[in-house]
């Protein structure tokens, strides 16, 4: 299981929960179990999220591996200019 | 060792500073802009666009202006369909209104004509019926209950009920004990905080060419931050196959995240397929200030509790954007970077979104970070002068490191924020000596950066020249890094290196320019590209000599012999490898289509000196010092430039430039008279201090350096009028009007 941060304004699609724990092996995978385990995060993950992992920053690469000790913390999708 | 992961090496190229590529084309006119180009047979485009602020379109006649003489087509958004993604839809709706127009200038017709005067007849010509609708262009306004609507139904699903329906987005991040932490200060301070919108003021205002033939295959030469982007926005909106649209960028005389969006290109589109001649459209400068992408605008309340030797117990911030007339995600943005400089127990941030009748924001170097962290940066210096405090120390005993976990949830790798405050401590500029009516401020700034998608080829010539061929428009020096880095990998002088930024046809997709990205991935394509050429060029060498591939190594810049049991043979070096590549197996290129994250964050300090005339308000900025966290820079000229770049735009925001909106909503000072920025005699030279902390997701430990700079100037002079004025200013621009009054409240 991995654990992923929440950030505050997503909790009431996890009951409140800061951490929520998914079984996932990749990006996309915990996207996927997100979606199906906290349906109220789906329209977020759908506008676009980001994914740090281990202090990494990711915006694609549904296949980046994810392992249960790794520190998972959901983000808006990453813009700039 | 991944590849990715950054290694210590003696860079030959890398770090040098060579002449730039782009330099000689720019000073001698020969560059090719958006409007340089021009094509047999063409038409010329006008835009006819709102002069309400806020309307419904209740008709549009173009009888009369179709008949005149030289028009050749006129489009209203009846002559495109109804995209079903909402984003895209919005994107239509800027570009060509649908029901209502929603700000002043918003685009409601466009006619294309054998002259400009005829297009501009041809506009005078077009009926146009609006039932005038109540409006807003005030953040705080826009949120309350009963403010007119300007979009209804759009707020997402985290937004509480009791808002106005102007609310779009509600976001909160942080951790920690608020209560806790505010009950252990010895000062708190709650202050709040205005800016207005402002321009990213590029020279170039946006302009198009556009061909569409009766086959409807597509081409479009445009100025522009990403030409996938343009491709795939402007296929959608024209219902076209993205492989029949060809998009060529040109060159581009500024973007600072202005050009990453379309205003003009479906238009222009739209206009030749319905002429069946090209179309050429060039937006006025009065038109970019109306109607193209300013920031957003701000209220913000900040709170921050502090023990008496200057550690930061709590600290909570509320950002209420107002990004325009259609949603958008730049608050997020702004409370994650709020604090992101500190490491804090106890920190929250919340984020609010409001619709107004303003142009849709775009991004404008670092979207949303500037205000925000203007406002704690604001509330930090007072505290420092309060409890008597030295504002570098402070920042250093509250400043994040590796290991810390930041206000938005993750936790730090290796940073440059220690590194820069020190630096800056250390500056001479630190410890001058202030005359009267003089202040210094100070402000550490943050930004995220990001890596994203992009396509590299790299071809050997058959002189032994490279050509890299990347799809990235070179917004900040690209080209010149891009070169060195395939020089470094390749060994092979700079000068035998060209980069050129290709059309939509000629390479993979490539994200758009932004997010200080293309040195960072672009960079790490290219060295992909070239060792997969080395590789190749080791294979061919081991041909020539009859040994295995793997028994050959590339160093210097030459295939060699991998050890003693390969055998005795003289290096044999790119040249002589390219000189015998048709008849040893072809053309040797490498390649990289890719997608890249582990940008590596970036931050920066800057100080500056100013004086405040206390009779007019009038502030010069005498002394500017920046120093930055570039992680490792390629091309330090340009580096600095980005420092430089940031700095100046930062002290316009921070002094004059403002967007100015009437009572009735229309905007009061569209072009460069009234719409003030710095220009040269306003500046002082402006110094830099590059830092060097890898970013070790980077193999050469580069981070983005284009976005850092235009967030601590803000502060850095709101800070230093506060002390040189002797009371403290909470709203952007502080023009002399504002200085002056609040000078002479102070009595």
């Amino acid at each position: 299981m991995v654990k992923v941060a929440i950030w505050g304004s997503l909790r009431h699609a996890t009951d409140g929960a800061a951490e929520v724990e998914v079984e996932a092996a990749n990006f996309k995978q915990l996207l996927d179990r997100l979606s199906a385990d906290y349906p109220g995060l789906k329209p977020q993950i759908e506008r676009g999220v980001s994914l740090a992992v281990d202090g990494k920053i990711y915006r694609e690469a549904w296949f980046t591996p994810i392992s249960p000790d790794s520190e998972v913390v959901l983000m808006p999708y990453m813009q700039g200019g | 060792m991944a590849f990715d992961q950054q290694q210590k090496r003696d860079f030959k190229v890398v770090g040098t500073r060579p002449v730039r590529p782009d330099g000689i084309d720019k000073v001698t006119g020969r560059a090719m802009y958006g409007a340089d180009l021009s094509a047999p047979g063409m038409l010329v485009a006008r835009v006819l666009r709102s002069p309400h602020a806020h309307a419904k379109i209740v008709k549009i006649d173009i009888s009369k202006a179709e008949g005149l003489p030289g028009v050749k087509a006129i489009v209203t958004s009846a002559d495109l369909g109804r995209p079903e993604d909402e984003a895209l839809r919005d994107t239509q709706d800027n570009c060509l209104a649908y029901d209502k127009v929603l700000y002043d200038g918003h685009p409601v017709a466009a006619v294309a004509a054998t002259t400009p005067e005829a297009a501009k007849a041809a506009l005078a010509a077009i009926e146009v019926t609006y039932e005038k609708l109540p409006h807003v262009t005030d953040v705080d306004a826009a949120m309350k209950a009963g403010a007119p609507v300007v979009l209804d139904g759009r707020a997402y699903e985290e937004v509480p009920a009791g808002w106005s329906q102007n609310v779009t987005n509600h976001c909160e991040f942080g951790h920690g004990d608020l209560e806790a932490g505010f009950a252990k200060a010895d000062l708190i301070l709650e202050r709040s905080f205005k800016t207005e919108a402002t321009h990213q003021g590029y020279i170039e205002p946006h302009a198009c060419l556009a061909s569409v033939g009766p086959d409807g295959r597509g081409e479009l030469w445009c100025c522009t931050q990403g030409q996938y982007m343009v491709r795939e926005t402007c296929a959608g909106i024209l219902e076209m196959d993205a492989s029949q649209l060809k998009v060529t960028p040109s060159e581009i005389g500024g973007g600072f995240g202005g050009k990453t969006t379309v205003f003009i290109e479906p238009v222009a589109l739209a206009l030749s397929r319905k002429a069946g001649r090209p179309v050429k459209l060039v937006m006025t400068r009065d038109e970019v200030f109306r109607a193209s992408g300013p920031t957003i605008q701000s209220s913000t309340d900040v709170k921050i509790g502090m023990t008496r030797d200057g550690r930061i117990t709590a600290a909570e911030a509320t950002l209420r954007y107002s990004g325009g007339c259609y949603p958008n995600m730049t608050c997020m943005m702004g409370a994650q970077a709020a604090f992101a400089a500190y490491d804090l127990d106890a920190v929250r941030t919340y984020g609010w979104n409001a619709l107004t009748n303003r142009p849709k924001e775009i991004s404008y170097r670092a979207p949303g970070a500037p205000t925000a962290i203007y406002a704690v940066e604001n509330v930090l210096d007072e505290m420092c002068q309060e409890l008597g405090l030295d504002p570098i120390d402070v920042r250093l005993t509250n400043a994040a490191d590796k290991g810390t976990k930041s206000s938005y949830g993750v936790t730090f790798q290796d940073i440059g924020l220690k590194t820069a405050l020190e630096a800056a401590k250390a500056h001479p500029h630190y410890s001058a000596p202030l005359g009267p009516n003089q202040g210094r401020g100070l402000s550490c700034g943050f930004w995220f950066n990001f890596g994203g998608n992009s396509s590299v080829t790299l071809s050997v010539n058959t002189d032994g020249t490279v050509n890299v061929t990347e799809g990235n428009p070179d917004i900040g020096g690209s080209r010149a890094s891009i070169s060195m880095i395939a020089a470094e990998e390749l060994g092979i002088p700079y000068e035998h290196v060209r980069t050129l930024v290709a059309d939509t046809a000629s390479i993979g997709h490539s994200d758009t320019t932004d997010g200080s990205r293309v040195t960072f991935m672009v960079g790490l394509a290219t060295i992909k590209a070239a060792r997969e050429a080395t590789q190749k060029m080791c294979a061919r060498a081991a041909a020539i000599w009859g040994i295995e591939p793997d028994a050959v190594e590339w160093i210097d810049g030459a295939a060699q012999p991998a050890g003693p049991n390969a055998g005795k043979f003289p290096p044999m070096s790119l040249a002589e490898i390219a000189a015998t590549s048709l008849k040893t197996g072809g053309p040797i290129a490498g390649h990289c289509e890719s997608t890249a994250d582990g940008a590596g964050v970036s931050f920066g300090v800057h100080l500056c000196d100013i004086e405040v005339d206390p009779e007019t308000g009038f502030t010069k900025v005498l002394r500017y010092t920046v120093v930055q966290d570039a992680g490792k820079a390629i091309h330090p000229d340009y580096v600095e430039g980005q420092m430089q770049g940031g700095a100046a735009q930062g002290i316009g925001w921070a002094l004059n430039e403002e967007y100015i909106y009437g009572e009735d909503g229309l905007l009061q000072n569209p072009g460069f008279l009234d719409y003030r920025i710095p220009v040269a005699s306003d500046l002082p030279p402006i110094d830099t201090v590059i830092v060097e902390v890898p970013n070790p997701g980077h193999p050469y430990g580069v981070r983005g350096v284009g976005e850092t700079s235009i967030v601590p100037p803000l502060a850095a002079i709101a800070n230093a009028v506060s002390r040189a004025a002797g009371v403290r200013l909470h709203e952007l621009p502080m023009s002399p009007p504002k200085i002056l009054k609040a000078v002479m409240a102070k009595g």
